[in-house]
């Protein structure tokens, strides 16, 4: 039953396996084993950016396609909730309307995008969706009247997913319409993780991986690769989407710091590349291991300063301040270390 | 000679400022085996490359069962039912050796008999069917290569140095799975080096050189004829 959810796809390493049943039953169990606001929003986060990543690593680690567009696709599914909600009200109807527009929005652009740019060298598509998102990023900036420009939308959505909505206690832990929400985006982007195992697994999926391989061996052998490609971009643009329209439920707010930018986009890069390329479990790994140092490394850094104090040198090198420079090096040492991500390295170490 | 199921007419083939193919013409006999021969760098893998789409042919007619394959795609030209299997294999090293067959089966899956028949041909792949197609031997991969182009009919095989490198073993076993597709009554085109597998398969012979056919006639005949194998190849083909 469990391997037939997963599609077959098992961790093949008990290490992996484990540490794949810790994530699953700290996101599920997040509300009433961590306590605090910002647990629980690290915790939502890092399930909208596993959908994200997962869905970025289909184009990059399984087709062997180089997007710079995953970020605007994540925008328009975040704007499309955002600005339903804001002209149609807040209701289900809402969040429903704006996160089916922005994603057939976004399968239509990645249509156009794919049509048109991936019969050229792989390079050029990279380029080609990196002036477009470029342009949308700016276009979203201009256009204050619709989008609210860079001060972004701020919209309601159902009181029942508000703190508002007061639903009692459940084993101790105050139950409210927020922690329903946090269920609305661990399910939703359950759902979404395993139909993206799904279809990397199914004939469609090896196809992708032929591909990355070999582009024309899979041609000679009959696949028409830029339809298989435009194929993969689409899907991967509409759950881009859809974990941008999650985040925009979660966040009641859009903004393109939040959704558009450049920075997500590297973000997204990193934790695939720590996570693995070219496997759905490396895009969970990654995700946690990223999102949780950009939230509590500061705070770890904090204590290990404070610790310190004594200590030549040891407690401004440790400044929180300093935290961007320590992620940096943790990228380093994580690329050094597991060129093949921490996926690749613990199935390695399972077969040797 | 039998109805063609390939004509080239007049092929020329550029690969950047080269000219490689300098109008090339010869039928492929349908349900024959065709060996395509001559010296190193004489243009029987761009020949192959060009029928099949990865070089495209400047000039000339490639006429496959009658339609013209230039106007094709590549994917189009093998879903007409060309199966081609490249000198460098080009095996997915990343996937199973199951993986790899089923891809082999474009518009559906892999038929249990024409599995059964493939393993019975190349028992090394069912022993291995599991495993990544990277960590196969040598000689393991060639016969994947094979195997995957034959995993659905086609009418034509586009094969070129199959037995390249590999121990007699292999040599044979890919022998016999090639006489068991002639037998089918599907056509081959191949380009080969070794003489004994060259007459043994051979129906018909293409000799090129310098990017032109200089002779086409009978393998036995060339094969029975050292003098014009020196003629033409400028060595004798047992000296191979």
């Amino acid at each position: 039953m469990i391997v037939r959810l997963i599609s077959g796809d098992t961790p093949r390493s008990p290490v992996l396996t484990a540490l794949l049943l810790l994530i699953l039953i700290c996101l599920a169990g997040a509300p009433f084993i961590f306590e605090g606001v910002r647990a629980l929003d690290t915790a939502a986060r890092i399930c909208i950016f596993i959908v994200l990543v997962a869905g970025y690593d289909l184009l990059l680690g399984y087709t062997g396609i180089v997007s710079f567009a995953h970020t605007m696709f994540f925008g328009m599914g975040a704007y499309g909730v955002a600005l339903a909600s804001t002209h149609m009200g807040r209701g289900f109807d809402a969040l429903l309307v704006g996160s089916v527009l922005g994603a057939l929005a976004a399968i239509v652009l990645a249509l156009l995008i794919g049509l048109f740019s991936l019969r050229v060298r792989a390079i050029f598509f990279a380029m080609i969706t990196l002036a477009v998102a470029s342009a949308v990023a700016v276009l979203v900036s201009q256009f204050s009247d619709i989008t609210g420009g860079e001060d972004g939308l701020t919209y309601k959505i159902p009181r029942v997913l508000t703190s508002a909505n007061r639903m009692g206690e459940v084993m101790g832990v105050k139950f409210t319409g927020k922690t329903l929400n946090y269920y609305l985006i661990f399910f939703s982007s359950l759902v979404l993780f395993l139909l993206l195992l799904r279809i990397v697994n199914s004939p469609f999926g090896r196809v992708l991986q032929a591909i990355r391989e070999n582009d024309f061996r899979a041609e000679a052998i009959g696949y028409r690769v830029v339809w298989y490609r435009t194929a993969a971009t689409c899907m991967s643009a509409a759950t881009a989407a859809l974990a941008g329209s999650l985040f925009a439920i979660w966040l009641r707010y859009v903004g393109p710091d939040t959704t558009l930018s450049f920075e997500i986009m590297l973000d997204i890069l990193l934790m695939v590349v720590i996570g693995g390329m070219g496997t759905m479990y490396g895009a969970v790994l990654g995700t946690v291991l990223f999102v949780l140092a950009q939230t509590y490394l500061q705070n770890l850094m904090g204590a290990a300063s404070h610790a310190t104090e004594g200590l030549p040198l040891i407690p401004d090198l440790l400044d929180p301040d300093r935290w961007l420079m320590w992620l940096g090096i943790l990228f380093v040492l994580s690329v050094y270390f597991f060129p093949t991500g921490i996926v690749g390295r613990l199935r390695g170490q399972q077969s040797t | 000679m039998s109805d063609p199921i390939l004509t080239l007419k007049a092929v020329h083939t550029d690969i950047a400022q080269y000219h490689i193919l300098q109008g090339v013409d010869f039928e492929v006999p349908r349900g024959e085996v065709t060996m395509l021969l001559g010296r190193n760098g004489v243009g029987k893998t761009t020949t192959l490359k060009t029928i099949m789409g990865q070089w495209t042919a400047k000039s000339g007619e490639i006429l496959y069962d009658g339609q013209d394959l230039k106007r094709l795609p590549v994917s189009a030209r093998a879903r007409a039912g060309i199966g081609f299997v490249p000198e460098d294999m080009g095996i997915f090293s990343d996937l199973t050796v199951e993986e790899n067959m089923v891809l082999g089966a474009t518009s559906g899956p892999l038929d249990p008999q024409r599995k059964e028949w493939l393993l019975a041909a190349f028992p090394a792949l069912g022993t291995f069917w599991n495993s990544e197609a990277g960590n196969l031997s040598g000689g393991q991969k060639q016969m994947l290569s094979i195997a995957r182009a034959m995993a659905e009919d086609r009418e034509l095989y586009l094969i070129d140095e199959p037995t390249k490198g590999l121990a007699p073993a292999i040599i044979a076993t890919m022998a016999n799975a090639l006489r068991e597709l002639k037998a089918q009554g599907r056509s081959i085109l191949l380009v080969e080096q070794n003489f004994l597998v060259a007459k043994a398969l051979g129906d018909s012979a293409v000799v090129m050189d310098d990017g032109r056919v200089i002779w086409t006639g009978a393998m036995a005949e060339l094969a029975s004829n050292k003098d014009l194998q020196e003629n033409l190849m400028g060595l004798s083909m047992e000296a191979h």
